[in-house]
């Protein structure tokens, strides 16, 4: 536990110091959902009704933007393969490091919804859909954003390999995720947050396997 | 199977079967159009109802090669066997091809049923992603050098689609329901007419079997420039 707990504080820690993590993924999210009343007009009812669309987007994106350095940074100086020594197994260094990348995105991203939420025009209650949305979502781009990472570590350009990787596997997140916020939007009869919870609960338990799995194979295992 | 294994032997086993496979293809295809042609406009759909002979079977083929893809990539994963490895990275080519041609057919067929050449339908919109895995699949197995190890991690990968697109199907379904202006009525009766289930059930073997073809004959070439290649580095094969 205690050295889980140092990699996700280390993993955190140079997340926030070298690459500028969290502020550069609330900043990349911020400034693309901008971009799309001034492409789509300043119709208020109309960008309430594409905000969970867009803003659920634009959070997978803003994920997607931090997702090579996950594994590759450690795997090009070396320490991926100290690490991968430790007493942990690379299972726990999964979630590990799926833990520390949704803390660095994920919650920021929820925090600054609400903010968003507003300027696309939402009413307060489909603001806190969207947060919670967010909230319970993001650790599902997380996790299956690791497998994308751990597939692709190896390789000097992944950066446009891995995006490609990702997205269709997480259509579904963004389907429930937009939809529950359309749902409250327009009182229709959801359970969206249900099927989403599902989904993202499914994913990070699930997805450490297949993160091993590649990274292992990466390192020549 | 576990014989066949032996590219050797694979490649003596394949010749032999490779020309009734082909046979097999071209009556069970020639046959279908000609009876699929033959069949009368249906009540509602007009002579249009003819593409499904070439559309359904497209989204069955390209189905059934996701399968095979996710089976095989099993098989290379647990038996580190290079034939599944092979059959995996020849499958997802001809997969993409017959996703894509059943995207355009669906799209030409959805022209004069939709009025659209595009409708965001559940069926549609999974198979853009299925079109999307493949492609990614694709390019990943191309980005790695190694070819033993691409196909390792393309495996991981090929099985993490295989377990997600039963959601994404889901998903899409439950989307496609939430945006209730847009769901579109599926023209045509509960049951098929046997003058349409024929020909589409020949059209459909003629594809599997077209399918099966050009997978053995990508698995056979890969195994020729393999064993060219060793020659060419001067190592007896």
């Amino acid at each position: 536990m205690m050295s889980f707990m140092a990699l996700v504080s280390r993993d955190v820690r140079l997340a926030v110091r070298a690459g500028g993590g969290a502020a550069l993924a609330v900043a990349f999210f911020a400034a693309a959902a901008t971009l799309v009343p001034l492409g789509v007009g300043a119709d208020l009812w109309l960008l309430a009704q594409i905000a969970g669309g867009v803003l659920w987007v634009a959070a997978v994106l803003a994920a997607l933007l931090s997702l090579d350095r996950l594994f590759q940074a450690d795997f090009d100086d070396g320490s991926l393969d100290i690490i991968a020594l430790s007493p942990l197994s690379l299972e726990t260094i999964s979630v590990a490091k799926i833990l520390s990348h949704w803390l660095t995105t994920g919650v920021p991203l929820t925090l600054v919804s609400p903010l968003l939420g507003v300027l696309f025009g939402l009413p307060a209650k489909a603001i806190a859909v969207l947060s919670l949305s967010l909230l319970m979502g993001t650790p599902a781009i997380s996790a299956i954003g690791a497998i994308g990472a751990g597939l692709t570590l190896a390789i000097r350009r992944g950066g446009l390999i891995l995006p490609l990787v990702v997205l269709p596997l997480l259509a579904p997140a963004v389907i429930f995720g937009a939809g529950s916020v359309l749902a409250t939007l327009n009182t229709m009869p959801g359970g969206a947050l249900a099927l989403l919870a599902a989904y993202s609960l499914a994913a990070v338990l699930l997805a450490p396997f297949a993160v091993a799995a590649a990274v292992r194979l990466n390192l020549g295992g | 199977m576990q014989t066949l294994a032996n590219p050797t032997r694979f490649m003596a086993a394949s010749q032999s079967i490779l020309p009734w496979l082909a046979g097999a293809a071209a009556i069970s295809l020639g046959a279908g159009l000609v009876l699929g042609f033959a069949a009368p406009p249906d009540y509602q759909q007009g002579d249009t109802v003819k593409i499904m002979f070439v559309h359904v079977p497209a989204v069955w083929t390209a189905m059934m090669a996701y399968g095979l893809l996710a089976l095989a990539s099993l098989i290379g994963l647990v038996n580190r066997h290079p034939l599944a490895d092979l059959a995996a990275r020849t499958a997802a080519p001809l997969g993409a091809a017959f996703t894509a041609l059943g995207l355009i057919t669906g799209s030409l067929w959805g022209r004069p049923m939709w009025g659209a050449w595009w409708v965001w339908d559940g069926r549609l919109t999974t198979f853009l992603l299925l079109l999307f895995i493949y492609v990614g699949y694709i390019a990943l197995w191309n980005a790695i050098e190694d070819e033993t190890r691409a196909a390792r991690i393309c495996a991981v990968l090929a099985l993490v689609g295989a377990v997600n697109l039963p959601v994404i199907e889901f998903s899409v379904d439950w989307w496609t329901t939430l945006h209730q202006g847009e769901s579109i009525f599926r023209a045509g009766g509960p049951l098929i007419a046997p003058v349409f289930l024929w020909p589409l059930f020949l059209m459909a073997l003629g594809y599997t079997l077209l399918f099966f073809v050009l997978w053995i004959i990508r698995i056979r070439t890969e195994i020729l420039v393999r064993q060219s290649r060793r020659t060419a580095m001067g190592i007896s094969a």
